[in-house]
């Protein structure tokens, strides 16, 4: 059966063959240190599951140090500006062809590889077939360029390393914040921060209730870096006893829109890195909070909406 | 302290301290100190470890199990290969000369129509679809920045990086208030399960129906500045031309 594991493993294939790639460039001052850190990458998508807990922590602290510290730009080699220009006039919207085969297969992929059977075994994971289908959308979608564009056989690698150079550290930042929540939630913050929202905020009218409840999802997801960390904890401090216990309040337009609140807080936080942090990378932004600082004016109006829609609706329906 | 430990009785009798609290200050102080975020992440995870009176070992190995258990977060690399191929074989270069032949095109249509597509795809379940590394780097940042420059002529830098950022706030705008309309995401899921749990057995569609007040309000907030941005980038390039 295809399940993550094996997505893991061409993962790994792909941070191993950037290593190596990123050991031989002599052009990058740093080279070592980049060849270390995708090459510990590699190890980890290659042998994560088997390392045990403490080993794999380790392997964490060496990518934070790698990351912070050892790496450089890279100087693959890629096509310059003209050629592109001419690749670009020469191919036509052919070139758009290989990223719409990606959503395609993974939707395709969807919707039937959970109900595909060998010999009365599932072929992939049903539970993950999301993720499997967006892999293997990928490998069509390599190998639709390469036959199309029919590149140098390194090219892949060299592209490859092109755009996780520029990520850099970033590239393992959601992981290590999924690392801090884990440790967050062992140590009791989530129980710690209920307790300042209920304790410190006077209460006792229906719309403090509902704005106490939307601001603390936004500021605690600001602080997690991810709502869905947020939602418990607030709804068992605030939301419920308070909006719906006590003033009555309707729990499902309660938890719709306080799930919305957290996420005007996720729009203004580089702890939800994924969303604000390797965009940034990614585009090449020299200030790496480019993309909060144009979103913070969305966020704080959205916000203030969100509480009062609720006031409206909750007491209502 | 002390004054916060007495106000409500379950919370009395839990054994509970503040203390971890300090990991969010080290966190808070670190961003905000421009020290590299990794570094401060894992400082603030020791220090909330120490605090709650976990041993560093204790620790180490929570950050480990997590860190590994998160791996599929990072499945979408996967794509850079295929972006970098493209990249080569001219696909920025196509998606500006495809912007440069519409003449209604300005940045904030753009992006503004990327807004809309985002969110009624993902509201449809189709998260996938479109994402920053999948669609933004590769397309509709060049798209955007090509209809500023045919307008405005060649941009500075400064009103580039400005417009690649809305570029991808509109996906995450976009993504964030489009999704919880769809009912089988997991947000929804968790939301159900907890009431659940709470004694309140509710339909996944009435949470899904009452997501739709908040995703036009954020449309509507979001497509508003997107639509303010082009006069702010006309104003950008008269000030200071490259």
């Amino acid at each position: 059966m295809i399940g993550l594991e094996q997505v893991y493993w061409l993962a790994g294939a792909m941070f191993a063959a950037i290593a190596v790639r990123s050991f031989g460039d002599r052009a990058n001052r740093k080279r070592y240190g980049n060849a270390a850190f995708w090459g510990l990458l590699a190890v980890s998508f290659l042998f994560g599951s088997e390392l045990g807990d403490v080993a794999n922590g380790v392997l964490v602290l060496a990518l934070t140090g790698l990351g912070a510290t050892a790496m450089g730009l890279g100087s693959p080699k890629s096509t310059s500006a003209e050629e592109r220009e001419t690749s670009a006039r020469t191919e036509g919207n052919a070139v758009f062809t290989p990223a719409l085969v990606i959503p395609v297969i993974a939707i395709a992929g969807t919707l039937t590889l959970g109900r595909l059977e060998i010999g009365g075994a599932p072929l992939a994971d049903p539970k993950q077939v999301t993720l499997i289908a967006l892999a293997l959308g990928i490998i069509i979608a390599l190998v639709v360029a390469l036959l199309r564009f029919r590149p140098p056989a390194l090219a892949p690698v060299e592209e490859g390393r092109r755009l996780c150079d520029a990520i850099g550290w970033a590239i393992i930042l959601p992981q290590l914040l999924a690392s801090l929540g884990a440790v967050f939630a062992i140590s009791g913050v989530g129980a710690a921060v209920g307790r300042i929202a209920t304790t410190w905020l006077p209460l006792g009218h229906p719309f403090a209730a509902v704005a106490a409840y939307c601001i603390g999802m936004a500021l605690f997801t600001m602080v997690m870096g991810n709502a869905f960390a947020a939602f418990p904890v607030m709804t068992a401090a605030i939301g419920l006893p308070l909006i719906v216990h006590r003033f009555g309040g309707d729990p499902a337009i309660m938890g719709a829109v306080g799930m919305l609140a957290g996420y005007c807080g996720t729009l203004a936080t580089p702890m939800a890195a994924n969303y604000n942090i390797v965009p940034a990378a990614l585009l090449e932004l020299p200030d790496r909070n480019g993309v909060i600082r144009v979103q913070i004016p969305t966020a704080i109006p959205l916000l203030v909406c969100n509480i009062v829609l609720m006031y409206v609706l909750v007491f209502r329906f | 302290m002390q004054r916060l430990v007495r106000i409500t009785p379950a919370l009395y009798r839990a054994p509970m301290s503040l203390w971890p609290l300090l990991g969010i200050a080290v966190l808070v102080i670190g961003f905000a100190a421009g020290i590299n975020p990794l570094i401060a992440i894992v400082a603030a995870g020791l220090t909330t470890g120490v605090a709650a009176g976990l041993s560093p070992l204790h620790i180490v190995a929570a950050l480990g199990k997590a860190y590994n258990d998160s791996r599929y977060v990072s499945i979408v690399w996967l794509i850079l290969p295929v972006i970098g191929l493209l990249e080569r074989a001219g696909l920025q270069e196509r998606a500006r000369m495809l912007i440069v032949r519409v003449r209604a095109a300005t940045v904030g249509r753009i992006l503004i129509a990327y807004l809309a597509l985002r969110q009624i795809t993902v509201a449809l379940g189709l998260t996938t679809l479109c994402g920053q590394a999948q669609t933004v780097r590769p397309l509709i940042a060049p798209m955007a920045e090509a209809a500023a420059d045919v307008r405005f002529g060649p941009l500075s830098a400064r009103t580039r990086y400005l417009i690649r950022a809305y570029a991808a706030s509109a996906d995450n705008v976009g993504a964030f208030f489009g999704e919880d309309i769809f009912i089988a995401v997991s947000s929804i899921l968790l939301v159900k399960g907890f009431l659940q749990q709470s004694g309140f057995d509710i339909a996944p569609l009435r949470l899904s129906l009452w997501a739709i007040p908040t995703a036009l309000t954020a449309f509507a907030i979001h497509g508003f500045r997107l639509w303010r941005l082009d006069a702010r980038i006309k104003r950008l390039a008269a000030e200071n031309p490259p």
